[in-house]
Formats: structure tokens, sequence, C-alpha cells
């Protein structure tokens, strides 16, 4: 394990009440809860030494977090910019013209899917249903939705996230 | 107009805070709840007829009636709250606006099944909504109605929420419970059921958001008039969450008596489809139950008005009729393209699938590519039967309902639009700029239901 990852103290803290949620010996079931406040606190991502870190605290083996942390989508496991555009395209929202709004993101940012922008700043991630099918088309930001998108309010909300005006959570 | 039980008070500001929940009667169910003993509230959840409001529809009391009680193991209530059916977004709503609601009938709920710690399992993309569950649950643990010795009647509760990491696999109560456990959210075999060997091998009863909230006014009225409200076994209201094609999108409550083109066209609800477009099909239950074209959505197999409820959804089967599902209501207007919308659904499946069944994992990703094909104008003729048989080959063979989620999209999309799909096939060039419109179906719609 990397000796100079470890949570800030409010984080190890909110680990700990989060563990003590479970009974004695099912502190594994920490392991979604801790990996998101992972995830926001070092870089976006998981690395292999922090997935380490997260199941030294819970007393589990790397590999449990491994598989974990690679089964779920809301996990990523490669470096992602400062703002990650998930757009949903699935049913509801591909009726009410997501797949319009993915191609101005594309296009306008010159990235494809899964991509980065070359300055670090998006990410674009298309996602399979979000649950804003009566507000659609929408994307996600951060711990926000924003919904019944418009290619105006597309750019409106990047030219905010360039402004650091966009309020992740 | 319908009436309003789990929504009666959602226009009240401020009514997600525990002040104002408890001045509009909130907490009065659990007052009452907690003086009767745990058998009597079972009766009343029987009496009500409540179904089970996730999509398999089963009835709740008797669900709970399953739960062992092996001497000296906990047993737990878990909500699910892991909302990914496309279409679906009720509980979302629940949550956000009415968390007391849900806090108010998990007390009630618990004390029945003996549970002193209940989870909320949601699903992880709604990230804000934990905040505000947490909230109300500290609020109602402040004002006595949570943690030690509840209401003086010696039975402790605590809620504590858990949120999944983005899976709709982890809708599926097994997979829940694995996710819970900190584990990948791949189905368990059945039997045993979580009634018996649950979370951490415990009793356990799952049950979604819309289901634990009813449990509140079935008590506040009882049982008896809960299931006066309604039609036969469709007894109570219904949260329906309408999207697609439709003027007014958003959740509305039913009492399941109102017919489908009602809910469609009237005002008071989805208020008919933009454009003075016509209605091509319908998904009435969230993506995976079969879809249907407007004529058989709004008739039955009889000729007679289809009704928003269980049974009448589901008249005729999946050959003909649909199902009540979540309530996830999808609208798609002449404009539409079928395949197009089926290719999306089964990239959401292929997508999902948790990879543990062979059928499933395969055939999933087999289903999307021919699909993705068929739309680009690359198919073959031969491919629709093969996606009948690939989708046969998928259905019933699975762990898990996934299979059969993923399945039954794509066969109702054949059985009723397989013209469609041929015209996609036999035009490759108009393929990705033209629609298949709707005077090519040889059954017209209803006039009652043109614009």
């Amino acid at each position: 394990m990397s000796e100079t990852i470890a949570f800030k103290p409010e984080s190890l803290e909110q680990v700990h009440k989060i563990m003590a949620r479970y009974p004695e010996g099912r502190q594994k079931s920490a392991l979604l809860p801790v990996l998101h406040i992972a995830q926001k606190e070092f870089g976006g991502w998981l690395d292999v030494p922090v997935m380490d870190y997260v199941a030294e605290l819970l007393s589990i083996k790397p590999i449990e977090v491994y598989e974990v942390a690679t089964f779920y989508t809301m996990f990523n496991m490669k470096p992602v910019g400062k703002y990650v555009l998930e757009v949903c395209r699935t049913g509801p929202c591909m009726v009410c013209g997501s797949e319009k709004i993915l191609d101005h993101i594309r296009t306008k940012l010159n990235i494809k899917d899964g991509q980065t922008t070359e300055d670090g700043m998006f990410t674009l991630k298309p996602a399979e249903c979000l649950g804003a099918c009566g507000y659609a088309p929408m994307l996600q930001l951060g711990k926000f939705f924003h919904e019944n998108l418009t290619i105006e309010k597309v750019d409106e909300i990047l030219d905010l996230c360039r402004e650091g005006q966009i309020d992740l959570g | 107009m319908s009436k309003k039980l789990l929504l009666k008070d959602a226009h009240v500001e401020g009514i997600r805070y525990f002040e104002t929940y408890r001045k509009q009667g909130g907490y009065g169910a659990a007052e009452k709840a907690l003086k009767m003993t745990a058998e009597e509230i079972l009766e009343e959840v029987k009496a009500s007829g409540l179904r089970g409001r996730g999509g398999a529809g089963f009835p709740t009391g008797m669900k709970w009636s399953f739960l062992a009680k092996p001497e000296g193991v906990p047993r737990h209530l878990v909500v699910n709250a892991d909302e990914s059916e496309p279409g679906t977004f009720k509980d979302r709503y629940l949550m956000e606006f009415l968390p007391h609601l849900l806090i108010e009938g998990m007390l009630i709920s618990s004390f029945v099944l003996g549970s002193n710690v209940s989870y909320i399992y949601i699903r992880g993309e709604y990230s804000w909504i934990p905040d505000i569950l947490e909230e109300a649950i500290e609020e109602a643990k402040a004002a006595g109605f949570l943690g030690k010795n509840i209401l003086g009647t010696g039975f402790d509760c605590e809620i504590y929420v858990q949120r999944g990491g983005g899976a709709y696999i982890c809708g599926e109560e097994t997979a829940l419970l694995e996710s819970l456990e900190g584990k990948r959210g791949n189905p368990r075999l059945k039997p045993p059921f979580p009634a018996v060997k649950g979370l951490w091998e415990r009793p356990t009863v799952v049950n979604n958001v819309e289901s634990i909230a009813a449990i509140v006014p079935i008590i506040d009225i009882t049982g008896a008039e809960y299931a006066k409200i309604g039609v036969g076994r469709s007894t109570g209201t219904k949260l329906i969450s309408a999207c697609g094609n439709i003027n007014k999108p958003g959740v509305y409550e039913i009492d399941m008596t109102i017919t489908v083109e009602e809910f469609i066209y009237s005002d008071e609800y989805c208020g008919g489809i933009p454009n003075g477009k016509k209605l091509k099909a319908c998904i009435p239950g969230g993506s995976s139950v079969p879809i249907v074209p407007a004529n058989l959505l709004l008739k039955t197999v009889n000729g007679e008005p289809r009704y928003m409820n269980y049974e009448s959804l589901a008249d005729g089967g999946f050959a003909t009729g649909t199902m009540m599902g979540s309530g996830g209501f999808i609208v798609l207007d002449e404009d539409q393209c079928i395949v197009e919308h089926t290719m999306t659904l089964a990239r959401f499946y292929n997508h999902e699938s948790c990879g543990q069944c062979t059928p499933c994992r395969e055939g999933t990703g087999w289903m999307y590519k021919i699909l993705k094909k068929i739309e680009k104008g690359e198919g073959k003729m031969e491919d629709i039967d093969l996606l009948w048989d690939i989708q046969r080959k998928i259905e019933g063979n699975t762990i898990c309902p996934l299979g059969d989620a993923a399945a039954w999209p794509v066969a109702a999309a054949i059985r009723h639009f397989r013209d469609e799909f041929e015209w996609h096939i036999k035009n490759p060039e108009l393929s990705q700029t033209q629609n298949y419109g709707l005077a090519n179906y040889a059954d017209p719609i209803p006039a009652a239901a043109s614009n």
C-alpha cells in the first residue's frame, strides 16, 4: 500500500460511521459507500493503490475490492476529466432526443464516447438509464441531474463548467 | 379524479420536513400501528390486497407471512430503491418529495417483521437523495419515531441508507442483497429465498419503495377500506411514471379504474401527444414489459376498453396484452422507429447483464448486435428469425428475471412490428433517414385515439 494514500480526517470519520451501520464482522458491506468516498476524494477514479487502501481499511482482500469496483459503472477505472458528462441514452431519453445531445457534445468537445478532452476538463460517458425518463433528455454532472436539456442548455452548462460555476456536490 | 393516498400532501410546501409532515397528520399511522400487535397489522396488510409495486405484483401481506422467525436470529427489512428500469421514476419522486412517508412506512413494516435494523438500498445515481433520506431519518429519530424504545413500546429500530454503484441488476432482490453485503451484484439461486436466508443469511424481506409507502395509508384507513379502492385484485392506488411522447410527463397516482385512453389523452394525466401526432405504441410497465401497438393498447382482445390495472393490461397474456409492471409508462408517437427503440433497450440489457448466466451474457449482446445491424440497414431477412430464436433461448433460462426482461421487448417488437423490421432490411438506403410510417400497418389506429 502506498504510504501517501489516506483519507482526510473528516472522510475517515465518515468511513468509520458507515462501518458501524453493519454487524460485527460484516464491515465488507461498507465497501460501496467507501468506494464512493474514495473516488470523490482521490481524483474521480480508483487506481490500484487507492483500492488497496480501502481493502486495508475494511480488513478485506484487495481482490474483493477490485472485483466490486470493476462491476459497477459508477466507479471509474481510469483517469477522467474534472467534469464527467454522463448522458442518458436509453429508451425514453432516446425518444426525447438524447442522441442529438450526445452528438452535440461529441462535436463541440471533439471527443468520442469515453474520451477526455485534451485539457483534462471534460469526459463524455453515455449512460444507460439514469431514472430521469420524465424529464428527458438529461445528463448527470457530479451529484446532480440536469434535465429537459436543449442544445442551448448544454452549451450553457459547458460554459459554466469552464467558469468553475457548476456545483458537483 | 383518482383518489390520492400517497401523493395527497405532495403539493404542501415543506412536506419533505418532519414538522410539516407531522402537521399534515404524518406518523399518525405509526402511532396507531405501534398500539396494535404485529399480527393485527399483518392482517390489515393482507386485507388491503396490496400487491408489490416493484413490478412483480406479488401480494405484500403474503410475502411478509413467509418470513422465517428462528429464535435469536435478527431479521431485516430492506427497501429496494434501486429504481433502474427505463421508464420508471416514481420511487425517486416519493423519496425526493415525501421521504417521511417512506420512513413511516418502514417503521411500521419493521415493527411487523421484527426488524431492528432496516436498510434502504438506493441506486447510486440518485446521489442527492440519500442526503434527503438521512436528514428525514435524523428528524424522525429526534422526534422519537426511530432509535431506542420507540414511543415507549420497547421496540428499537434504526434505518440506514446504502448507495449502490450503478448496476440495474441490483434491483433484483438477491443481487441487491449481495451488493448490500459488499459484493458484485450477482443474483443468487433460489431457494433459499430471502425470507429464509437473506441479508447475511438472516431472514429478510425486500420490498419496493412504493409498497412500503403504501403501508401508511393502509393503516390510516384500514386494509378493508384500501381494498375498496381500485378494482378486482388491483386494489388501492398505483403510481404511474409517464414519459416519452406526451404533453405532460410526470408521476401520477391513479386508482386503477381509469382507461388507458383516458390516461394518455385527458388533461388530468398525460394530456395527449405533442404536435397532434398519432399514438403508435406504448410500453406501459417499464422497459421490460412487452410493447403493444396502439390498437391493442386501447382495447382488449374482446374489443372492450383497456384499463390501467394489473388484470386489464395483462389481458390476453404476452401474446396480445402487456403488464402493469412497475408502472413506467413509455408512450411512442408515429415518428418513433420501433427497431431503433428496441435496439436501445437491447443495448441497455446487454450493458446491465451481470454476466453470470451464459444465455443472458451472450444472448443480450448478440441481440443488440443484430438489432444494430438491422437499424443501420445492414440486416438480412433471416436475422429476424434469428432474433426470435435467441430471445426464446434466453427467456426462462437464467438465474434471475433479467433474461426475461431482455427477451420480452425483442419478442413483442417482432410480434407486433415485424413489418417494420422487414422494411429496414428491404430498404437499407432509407433505414437511417426515414421512418416506417403508421399508414403501413394493417391495423388502423382507432379513431378515438386520433387527435
